[in-house]
């Protein structure tokens, strides 16, 4: 991948007509799980939800409504049980529900990024390079990765002494910080986002909500979770309601 | 992208007695490929004859080399199989003890593949092997000291330098962090993951832990009683396992 790619330009000329980026369509998941007497549980069913570039679409209903469960399936952690999750991979059509595990990690690579309520940290690896380590897989030198990271933490107010060390010690709202660096450097086509400001405070949230506008403003799609009222408000186009599957 | 190993329907028997049995998979140049499963369940025979170490009893192993040529490893000879595991492959055992020579420096046995590919100045030898005792963290001004000196850990990266420092293609890795302290199996995972990252190393890890998978490796294979009961990508199999081995497997970990 280029520079130019990752700096969203590659993605803005789709931006002047929104052109649909995902496709849902009758996407269900249910558990069956094999060592509770083979209980099953639906948690998704007939999922219907088209979203195009430059959008921002906020799931909202009441826990337990699959919202999280949605993103983990379009995001492929977990396994459709029924329908289809079509993507929009280098200006053709994939559906993820067939693609073998090395598409989906192309696609996780290219065009679809996730972002977690909680990061993963890695043992002994720096915040510094936690957030450059996308931009290092997507071609870039390290130091420019770096340079990249370092601009993107200080924005999101990341006190420069913690770079260098890993996050494991950090606070909530800290840690979360550098998961959404981590998640948003590298811009992709389509965004996925499990509640990311949930830890954070008003003027950190007003940041994310600023880096999404610009993600929106470049061309990439977003479909989310957000709690928060007001930055629900702030920064959705559009409510996709859900609520829990009713067990016939 | 083209991929680096295949293997199709491999199978080893020990007598009567299943190893591993039907299995098939392909690895791609820069990707590490964990291999998961209980005590017995055949990952370590599986590891061992797709490095052609344990002779096939059925299934074929490829291996395309750096002029793009496809080797099938049953039809090579043995001085052949031995040329490609010194060159091109590398092998990591659990047992640090087992793949390194005891009875010379620690110096010598970084150096030691790089004689086997030719390498004879020995100021230079000196050198590479002083850089990849750093890269692995170990003090360089323990060169001359025998391994028999060293902590399980430090044998473990003196094994992971022997190995890498011939800038194999392809490494075959049986559990290298178990029966380490959790704080030395970090600094050792943490070690293979740049690694990998800035070598471009493909590489097969058999692993009992899942952590380590979740950690490394992108694409996992569950085994179980010699049988690859799921494989697939690592996030998706420790979220939404579906076999129920799988599923037992994820809910026994214990999570702090």
């Amino acid at each position: 991948m280029t520079a130019a790619a990752l700096s969203g330009s590659a993605i803005a000329a789709s931006a002047t007509s929104p052109s649909p980026m995902l496709e849902l369509r009758g996407l269900g998941k249910s558990f069956e799980l094999h060592h509770q007497h083979g209980a099953r549980l639906d948690v998704l069913d007939n999922v219907e939800l088209t979203l195009h570039a430059s959008e921002c679409v906020v799931l909202s209903g009441p826990s337990g409504a699959g919202k999280s469960s949605l993103l983990r399936v379009i995001y492929g952690n977990y396994r459709p049980s029924r329908g289809a999750v079509r993507v929009r991979h280098d200006g053709d059509w994939l559906d993820l529900a067939e693609a073998t595990p090395h598409q989906v990690l192309e696609v996780r690579r290219r065009t679809l990024g996730y972002v977690s309520q909680f990061l993963r940290v890695i043992p002994r690896v720096p915040a510094l390079d936690i957030v450059a380590e996308p931009l290092i897989e997507a071609g870039l030198s390290t130091p420019e990765a770096r340079q990249r990271a370092s601009a993107l933490l200080h924005r999101l107010n990341v006190p420069e002494r913690l770079w260098q060390l890993p996050p494991g010690t950090f606070s909530g709202g800290e840690q979360q910080r550098v998961n959404i660096a981590r998640g948003l450097i590298v811009s992709r086509p389509l965004l996925l986002l499990d509640e990311p400001t949930a830890s954070l405070d008003a003027d950190n949230r007003v940041v994310v909500a600023e880096l999404l506008e610009e993600a929106r403003a470049a061309g990439s799609a977003v479909l989310g979770i957000f709690h928060d009222e007001d930055m629900r408000d702030r920064v959705a186009t559009r409510l996709f309601p859900m609520r829990p599957f009713q067990i016939a | 992208m083209s991929a680096l190993l295949q293997v199709r329907g491999l199978s080893h028997h020990y007598g009567q007695r299943i190893g591993c049995q039907d299995v098939s998979f392909d690895l791609r140049p820069g990707e590490l490929l964990c291999i998961v499963g209980e005590s017995g369940s055949g990952k370590s025979t599986l590891l061992k004859t797709a490095a052609a170490q344990l002779a096939p009893s059925a299934g074929s192993v490829r291996y395309r080399q750096r002029d793009g040529d496809w080797l099938e490893l049953d039809e090579l000879s043995e001085a052949n199989r031995r040329r490609l595991a010194r060159e091109e492959w590398g092998f990591v055992t659990q047992n640090p003890r087992d793949g390194l020579r005891l009875n010379v420096s620690a110096g010598a046995n970084v150096a030691e593949r790089l004689m086997a590919l030719g390498m004879r100045n020995y100021g230079q030898l000196r050198d590479i092997a002083r850089g990849w005792l750093e890269r692995v963290e170990i003090d360089p001004s323990r060169i001359d000291d025998a391994p028999t000196a060293f902590s399980g850990g430090m044998q473990q990266r003196l094994q992971i330098a022997r190995t890498l420092v011939t800038q194999p293609r392809l490494v075959f890795m049986d559990e290298p962090t178990a029966g380490l302290d959790v704080s030395v199996q970090a600094r050792i995972l943490d070690l293979l993951r740049r690694l990998v990252n800035e070598l471009g190393l493909a590489a097969v890890m058999v692993t009992h832990d899942l952590a380590v998978a979740r950690l490394l490796a992108a694409r996992t294979m569950v085994m179980q009683g010699g049988r690859v009961v799921e494989t697939g990508l690592t996030d998706q199999i420790l979220d939404d396992p579906q076999h129920p081995y799988t599923q037992l497997l994820v809910s026994s970990v214990l999570t702090t």
